[in-house]
């Protein structure tokens, strides 16, 4: 019986659910040190070229600037500024995205003069057409989703946890995302969206990660296929500025019209 | 041929031949295990279709469009009530739970928009459906009702039916995706049923018509299989009169179609309705042979041969026939290649193998076994032939007469040709025993068309479809098809336009109009494209670079005829009007059945002129006579024309399954016109007899047996009457005519037409005849 004590002990080391932690409790702790190491980057300004391709190779290019201001104990605030195609040029997109209650949302349409305000279920929608829906591409506050360790696993050479997310809102479009967070640095590699019915339905690719300021990783590419209909589209990032001096009265209704 | 010295050698092998015979059978027939039920309408037509091209194009450009389409009909007329509603919202909730579903329509999750001030709200129009008040219920009822997008299409003007549309998007890996979806489906159906009794829910779309095609090639052979068993051993029994032969028969017959159809299997053939007929037609065509031989046979024995004697004389005089016949009828089928439709190739490929294994086992098996087999005959004087000596005797003294008329009859059925319509409703393929029909049909009455019309207008240029230029003309396009008959709805990416000017304005109903400028309708667009949620995204509309959209033409329950002439009268306004990017041509499975016919006798134009052409040389190369051979093209050309004469003054309808009528009987047909001449050319070779006698001589030789094989023939293809796919069942139908017009035209137009050509050798003949000769 000794020699069964010295087998077992260690198992009760390791066993995250007879030890220390549950797996729903251990993939929330991967949620929200992935969350706390990006937080502080107060905001930051990109350049993002769309590529959306369907099954045939056919593509469409969108180019847009993004500025993004942190706003603390809620989601953050979100500028878009369209420069191409021509036709919508000068249409500015602005979000305040929240940890739990619906997004507010604003769009100026140059054409039309005129600020409006959008009021939709939208969150499950495609993201100007793209594969991405607002819900993969908003700021991940920790409370959209409940959480679940599955393993660990190496992914492209990469140590990873691997975690189940369940979307809280009842509006998304998934019934769970598998994700692949990064062991070292925290941050997600792959994310696989299962549709309402629980068949894979995209998978996103995080590509050429770079650190900024020392901390805060931000990928190059990233890249979603919709398994189910062939289409793709690819996110560029380029020109990532962090700390620009960006201000709570950039994020307003009237900013919008001067955000050329 | 030596059909003497093949029976000799038979029936000194017969143990060999019986047991080799089952084990080839066996061995062929394990392939049946691969046979499977195709589910997928789109196996109608070939790879290079012009028409199923033009649609895959359509539908890489935009989404899928296999769709499955619930119809709810609340029994007290009324949608608009809690109750009801609150079933729609559930049912488009739960849908999406649907194998392979890509996105749902319903009234509940529309998309309304409407403006508050400067507030552009996006919302479905029907939420928590249970605790809507009277207010909400009237105020949802006038948005559904004036929406162009919904009327007629997911509700009904009277807003008694409304619909949830699900599109899927099937892989295509597996012939089980269909039945899959098709099971949730009919489940989610009879739940809501059991649960809300006062509602009834119908099923249509083009996954429940894939279902319905491997439910028809299951039933078909299911129920025409045993019902032609049946008709084949009363027909036997009562013809041949011995037990012995008639299991004989059945056997070879049995075991043919288990060859057919397991070397079909090998090939990797997955049945489709058409070729589920196989079996059936195939039991029919194989009959023949044997018929043939045991007639003899037992003939040779009442006449007090031994029976070893008996076959023997039996398979001298119908070996060569018999292979003829064989190879003519075999020859007919594999015509059927050529056709447009693939369906039509596995039928006549199956049929084929068929008919060249029913030769063999008839030659071989049927000796060795009916050598094996006790047969008891009464010693009789033969009574068979008094009735056809009589009809000879009648076919040589009245033959003036019988060619007028028959020539007149000829070409009064021959100028009812054109009296055939084209039609391809393939709703109508399927009778009232199929759910997807009757289905179908409320729906089509209650609720919105199941025939479309769809183009992809392209302007070539990126964002192009915010052009005002375009919006113009795609509304131009849509007034016009409005103003046509019989057009139910049609969808352009105006009305959602219109609609967002609208909103863009505060809902000023002044502005329901197409933008001026184009910048304006650009961002319309992309503010309303980023306020969708999931599913619900324009891609089934709009193509990816903005530079095209989807129109799509829903019609009332038109003959394909009326459909093509509507088309080519869009074809000609998009000429007169629109630039040559534009003008493409319509794209839509009802498209594609609509040209199915029309192709299809084009192709099997061909085939069937190949066939005739080889029909004729093996004629003349076994009778060695031109003359004869160029003759049989009469008593082989008039029955196919007399049918579809006939056809054309009683249906006066032609749809794919009897367009193929013409090629296939063609091998049938001959195999009265061979037998008859057979034995004229015999009498006249071998016993030097006049025309007239000759004439006499074939009635009675073979009078009967062609009589009794048209009699099996015509009962067969009858027997396909009973299929609910009324693609076999016309084409059972019109074959059956076909053949009981060809052993007319065998029996009373071919003898008369061989004693007028011959008339310098009946000249010695009138002298003994004059009597009776006027």
């Amino acid at each position: 019986m000794k020699h069964l004590i010295f087998f077992l002990l260690p198992l009760f080391f390791f066993h995250p659910t007879l030890f220390a932690q549950t797996l729903e409790e251990k993939g929330l702790e991967i949620a929200k040190e992935t969350n706390r190491r990006d937080d502080g980057f107060s905001d930051f300004m990109a350049t993002l070229t769309m590529t959306l391709k369907n099954k045939h190779g056919e593509a469409s290019v969108r180019v847009i600037r993004n500025k993004t201001l942190e706003v603390p104990g809620d989601g953050d605030k979100v500028l878009i500024i369209f420069d191409n195609p021509k036709v919508v040029k000068g249409t500015a997109f602005l979000s305040f995205t929240h940890k739990t209650k619906k997004d507010d949302q604003w769009l100026f349409l140059p054409a039309l003069k005129r600020v409006k305000r959008i009021s939709s279920s939208n969150q499950s929608g495609s993201f100007m057409g793209s594969e991405f829906a607002y819900e993969d591409i908003s700021s991940q506050e920790v409370e959209k989703y409940s959480y679940l360790w599955l393993k660990d696993e190496t992914y492209n050479g990469k140590q990873c946890f691997v975690v189940e997310l369940d979307p809280a809102d009842p509006k998304s479009g998934y019934t769970r995302q598998i994700v692949w967070y990064d062991q070292e640095e925290y941050i997600p590699l792959k994310v696989d969206y299962y549709d309402r019915k629980n068949v894979l339905l995209k998978t996103l690719t995080f590509e050429d990660y770079q650190q900024y300021l020392g901390k805060h990783w931000r990928p190059n590419l990233m890249e979603m296929i919709n398994h189910q209909t062939g289409k793709s589209s690819i996110l560029e990032w380029k020109d990532y500025q962090f700390k620009t001096g960006l201000h709570d009265k950039d994020f307003t209704k009237n900013s919008l019209k001067r955000a050329r | 041929m030596d059909g003497a010295r093949l029976a000799k050698t038979v029936i000194r092998f017969r143990w060999l031949i019986v047991m080799g015979t089952i084990i080839i059978t066996m061995a062929a027939g394990s392939g049946g295990r691969f046979l499977g039920f195709s589910t997928d309408y789109r196996v109608f037509f070939g790879k290079n279709n012009p028409q199923l091209q033009a649609f895959e194009r359509l539908q890489d450009t935009y989404t899928k469009n296999d769709n499955v389409l619930f119809a709810l009909a609340p029994k007290n007329g009324k949608v608009f009530t809690p109750e009801t509603l609150s079933v729609v919202e559930a049912l488009t909730q739960e849908a999406w739970q649907i194998p392979y579903s890509l996105r749902v329509d319903s009234i509940s999750n529309f998309q309304h928009t409407w403006a508050d001030g400067d507030e552009l709200i996006v919302e479905d129009l029907v939420q928590n459906a249970r605790n809507l008040s009277d207010e909400d219920l009237s105020r949802i009822k006038a948005v559904a009702l004036s929406e162009p997008l919904l009327v007629n299409r997911i509700i009904s003007p009277e807003s008694h039916v409304t619909g949830v549309n699900v599109i899927v998007n099937l892989p295509g890996k597996t012939i089980d995706e269909v039945p899959e979806v098709v099971s949730v489906v009919r489940e989610m159906a009879n739940d809501i049923e059991a649960s809300h009794p006062e509602i009834s829910v119908h099923l249509s779309g083009m996954v429940m018509m894939n279902n319905s095609f491997s439910e028809a090639s299951m039933n078909d052979m299911a129920e025409l299989v045993p019902i032609m068993y049946l008709m084949l051993i009363v027909t036997m029994g009562l013809m041949l009169r011995s037990i012995s032969a008639t299991i004989a028969a059945l056997l070879v017959i049995g075991l043919s179609t288990i060859t057919a159809m397991g070397l079909s299997g090998w090939a990797g053939i997955l049945f489709t309705p058409p070729s589920a007929s196989a079996p059936t037609i195939i039991l029919t065509l194989a009959v023949a042979d044997s018929i043939h031989i045991l007639v003899t046979m037992l003939q040779e024995m009442r006449r007090g041969k031994t029976k070893h004697e008996a076959i023997i004389e039996s398979m001298r005089i119908n070996l060569l026939p018999i292979f003829l016949t064989s190879i003519t009828t075999a020859i007919g089928f594999l015509s059927m290649n050529s056709s447009d439709a693939p369906p039509f190739h596995d039928l006549g490929n199956m049929v084929a193998t068929g008919v060249i294994a029913a030769f063999f086992y008839s030659i071989l098996f049927l000796p060795a076994l009916i050598s094996i087999l006790p047969v008891w005959v009464k010693k009789q004087e033969e009574q068979q032939g008094i009735f056809m000596d009589r009809l000879g005797d009648f076919v040589v003294n009245k033959r003036k007469p019988l060619f007028w008329i028959m020539l007149t009859l000829t070409l009064v059925f021959i100028a009812s040709l054109p009296l055939n319509r084209l039609n391809d409703q393939f709703v109508n393929y399927f009778d009232d025993r199929y759910a997807f029909r009757t289905d179908t049909d409320f729906i089509v009455d209650n609720l919105t068309g199941i025939y479309l019309i769809e183009y992809s207008l392209d302007t070539q240029e990126e964002w192009g479809v915010s052009d005002p230029n375009y919006l113009r003309t795609l509304e131009a396009f849509s007034l016009w098809y409005k103003k046509q008959s019989r057009v139910l709805h049609v969808s352009s990416l105006t009305d959602t336009m219109k609609r967002l000017n609208k909103n863009m304005h505060e809902d000023d109903p002044t502005y329901y109009r197409i933008p001026e400028d184009r910048e304006l309708s650009a961002q319309y667009l992309q503010l309303y494209e980023m306020s969708l949620p999931f599913g619900l995204d324009l891609n089934n509309q709009i193509n990816i670079k903005k530079s095209a959209t989807r129109f799509s033409v829903t019609l009332e329950n038109v003959s394909t005829t009326e459909l093509l002439a509507l088309e080519e009268k869009a074809q000609q306004w998009l000429k007169a009007n629109v630039p040559a990017s534009m003008q493409v041509p319509g794209a839509s499975p009802t498209m594609m059945f609509s040209h199915i016919s029309k192709r299809n006798i084009n192709s099997m134009l061909v085939g069937t002129s190949i066939a005739l052409i080889l029909i004729s040389g093996i004629l003349i190369i076994s009778f060695k006579s031109i003359k004869i051979g160029l003759l049989s093209l009469v008593p082989n050309l008039v029955p196919a024309g007399m049918a579809f004469g006939l056809w054309g003054l009683m249906v006066g309808e032609i749809g794919v399954g009897t367009s193929i009528v013409a090629g296939m009987s063609l091998g049938i047909v001959v195999d009265d016109t061979v037998h008859f001449l057979s034995k004229y050319i015999r009498a006249q070779r071998e016993r030097q007899l006049n025309s007239h006698d000759a004439v006499r001589y074939a009635f009675h030789n073979v009078g009967t047996a062609l009589w009794v094989t048209s009699f099996i023939l015509v009962s067969g293809f009858s027997v396909l009457i009973f299929s609910g796919f009324t693609l076999n069942s016309q084409m059972g139908l019109l074959t059956a005519i076909t053949i009981a017009f060809a052993l007319a035209a065998d029996f009373l137009f071919l003898p008369p037409l061989l004693m007028l050509l011959d008339r310098r050798k009946s000249k010695t003949a009138m002298a003994s005849e004059s009597g009776t000769n006027p």
